[in-house]
């Protein structure tokens, strides 16, 4: 285990995204079950609970949606760690190589864990599909968001939806991907750990401090 | 009565009347003529000093032929306009207004009153005013629904096709309604979209509010024009709020005081009914404000959650009525987003659980950090 260095990895619009987003899925989930199915325990009429309740939904879902779209501008100007190719490995031969051996080493087939200074090509592959259930809560939600001025902008801009969901259906799946955000979050800390474990790279670290532990050539 | 008539240069036969006029001798005073000028000015969203302007426009209106045409339908929007515990004045407006041809409530039966319908569309081409109760069936050439041995779609066609505008009243006239309802077995659609080249105003609703009748009538001959429409053809002024920003228990949905069971002290008290599967926060009406009856009551106000019944095949895209969300698809009846979702998320863990258990104790499978790569 010679020759490691420090290398600076995520830069700070990675890490910074990464954090707002985790916020802002934790605000947005709890906030939104409650809106889903309110169990609230108040006394009198003059009480604002459920309103406060959706205020914090809507100020983290707009927060999360500048946060989700600086990400991806700066997967176009960011260093090749942050670049959009990092989510779509199986583009690439090499790339599916990379995903199939991750997945050989998750299912104890093999026992090479994976080298890489980015995001291994199987974790690419799961941050592509994340980003597209981001991009879904975002669009159902400003969508749902719209009902409430039928001549706004808002609902201008989002009117192509209501022509692939039905009302109920665009609520279902605003509803139903906050679950798979939800296991999705599960699987990923428990990776981080076990890569970091494993990798000894310091990943789990590295989402905070940027630096990854990189072995020099030779 | 004070009708009078007069050749136009057509030769087609108009009928000059004053509505104030004949108001009276109906035994309706020039004060409650007023009365009702004001209401309709406030349905209409119009400041209140164009009362006068509307009593005006209607001391001096042409009497417009209205025909009235019953497809596949429960007669439900008639009876909305019939059935009001005391005629009301807008009723009475509608009355002598109409109505040259009204299957439930006409006197004349068989030929005599298809000749009649028949007279308007020949007569009065472009002039009349149609107003539809019932949707279209489509399929298999329009048989499910004939009048008088006509496929309702040719009819449609005909009355709707030459009338100066045509009124769709209901849900089912504007957009297929209840018959529409998958797997509508009759292929049945509203007006516009049986008749694409007409002029509708689409007046949803199970039933309609009788009230946005008379003031889209009124509307139309007080300025001479159809009142400004969303995007599904529905006049603004009715159908431009949402149920849940004009409901009068919404203090109760922003407090967080929800009916959790029908007959619970909630209920009783009048809290929210969001819990009870209320569609009011994606349906547009005036409900709220006008509502039915004589503005005695309306579907929430009596306890019972809004149903979405003016929004677009309501009877598919707000159900379940009694609930908030629908079930997942393909799951059992009983499982709801959040049981199934739950159960992903504990799946999830368990599996990872297991597999971090597994690769606590495995050896041999580290790497030594990754390599640069250039
Ligand atoms: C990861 C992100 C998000 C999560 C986990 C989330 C979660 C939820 C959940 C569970 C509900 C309740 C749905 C129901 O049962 O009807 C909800 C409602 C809602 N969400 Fe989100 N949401 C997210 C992002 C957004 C965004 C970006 C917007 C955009 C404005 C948004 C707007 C709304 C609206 C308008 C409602 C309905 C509120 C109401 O009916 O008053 N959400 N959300
Ligand atoms: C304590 C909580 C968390 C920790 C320690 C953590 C850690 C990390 C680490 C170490 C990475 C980079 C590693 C790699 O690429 O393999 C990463 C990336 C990422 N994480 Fe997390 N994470 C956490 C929570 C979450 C949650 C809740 C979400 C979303 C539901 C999330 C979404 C992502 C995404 C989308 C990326 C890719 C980031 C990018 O390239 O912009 N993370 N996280
Ligand atoms: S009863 Fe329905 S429309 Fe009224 S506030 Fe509650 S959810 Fe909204």
């Amino acid at each position: 285990m010679a020759n490691l260095y420090e290398k600076y990895v995520w830069e700070v619009p990675v890490r910074v995204t990464h954090w707002i987003n985790v916020i802002c899925i934790a605000l947005l989930s709890i906030t939104g079950l409650l809106i889903g199915n309110p169990k609230l325990f108040t006394l009198s009429t003059s009480d604002y609970l459920m309103g406060w309740i959706r205020f914090v939904h809507f100020v983290a879902a707009y927060t999360f949606t500048v946060s989700v779209v600086s990400r991806l501008y700066w997967s176009l100007i960011g260093n090749r760690y942050a670049s959009w190719r990092e989510f779509v490995p199986f583009l690439t031969p090499e790339g599916r190589r990379g995903m199939l051996d991750t997945l050989r080493y998750y299912t104890f087939v093999s026992r090479k864990a994976p080298h890489v200074v980015g995001h291994n090509s199987l974790a690419g592959t799961a941050y592509f599909v994340v980003f597209l259930l981001y991009l879904t809560m975002i669009v159902t939600g400003f969508t749902l968001y719209s009902e409430r001025a039928p001549l706004g902008v808002t609902h201008k801009l989002f009117g192509w939806v209501m022509v692939l969901f039905t009302n109920q259906g665009l609520r279902l799946t605003h509803h139903m991907t906050m679950w798979f955000l939800v296991a999705f979050a599960i699987h990923h800390v428990y990776s981080a750990w076990l890569m970091d474990v494993k990798e000894k790279g310091g990943v789990m670290s590295s989402i905070f401090s940027g630096y990854k532990a990189v072995r020099k050539e030779g | 009565m004070g009708d009078s008539t007069r050749e136009t240069s057509t030769g087609a036969v108009e009928r000059i009347f004053n509505v104030s006029q004949l108001l009276e001798e109906k035994g309706v005073s020039r004060r409650d003529f007023m009365k009702f000028c004001t209401t309709l000015s406030a349905a209409l969203a119009l400041p209140a000093g164009f009362a006068p302007r509307i009593a005006q426009a209607l001391d001096e209106v042409k009497r417009p032929t209205l025909v009235w045409l019953e497809f596949q339908d429960c007669a439900g929007d008639t009876e909305a306009l019939l059935r009001a515990a005391n005629p009301t004045v807008g009723e009475l407006i509608l009355d002598i207004l109409s109505v040259d041809y009204h299957e439930t409530v006409m006197a004349a039966a068989g030929f005599q009153a298809e000749e009649a319908l028949a007279k308007v569309v020949r007569e009065q081409k472009g002039k009349y005013i149609a107003i539809v109760e019932g949707s279209i069936p489509m399929k298999d050439g329009g048989v499910y629904c004939c009048v008088a041995g006509r496929s309702a779609l040719d009819i449609a066609r005909e009355v709707c096709g030459n009338a100066l505008a045509t009124v769709a009243v209901g849900t089912c006239a504007s957009y297929g309604g209840l018959p529409a309802a998958r797997p509508n077995p009759t292929g049945a659609v509203g007006v516009s979209q049986a008749v694409p080249g007409a002029k509708v105003v689409n007046l949803p609703g199970c039933p309609l509010n009788a009230d946005n009748l008379t003031a889209t009538v009124v509307h139309y001959l007080v300025f001479n024009k159809l009142p400004a429409a969303d995007a599904l053809g529905r006049p603004l002024f009715a159908y431009g709020k949402r149920i849940h920003d004009n409901c009068e228990r919404r203090a109760h949905f922003d407090a967080g005081q929800y009916v959790e069971s029908w007959g619970d002290p909630a209920h009783a008290k009048g809290h929210c009914l969001y819990k009870m599967g209320c569609k009011g926060p994606e349906t547009y009406h005036n409900c709220p404000t006008q509502k039915f009856n004589e503005k005695t009551s309306w579907p929430v106000a009596s306890g019972h959650g809004c149903c979405g019944c003016s929004q677009p095949q309501f009877w598919d895209t707000m159900t379940p009525i009694y609930h908030r969300l629908p079930n997942v698809p393909g799951f059992g009846i009983e499982s709801s987003a959040d049981k199934i979702g739950m159960g992903i998320a504990a799946g999830t863990a368990l599996a990872f659980g297991a597999h971090g258990l597994v690769s606590a104790f495995r050896k041999g499978d580290s790497a030594e950090g990754a390599k640069e790569d250039r």
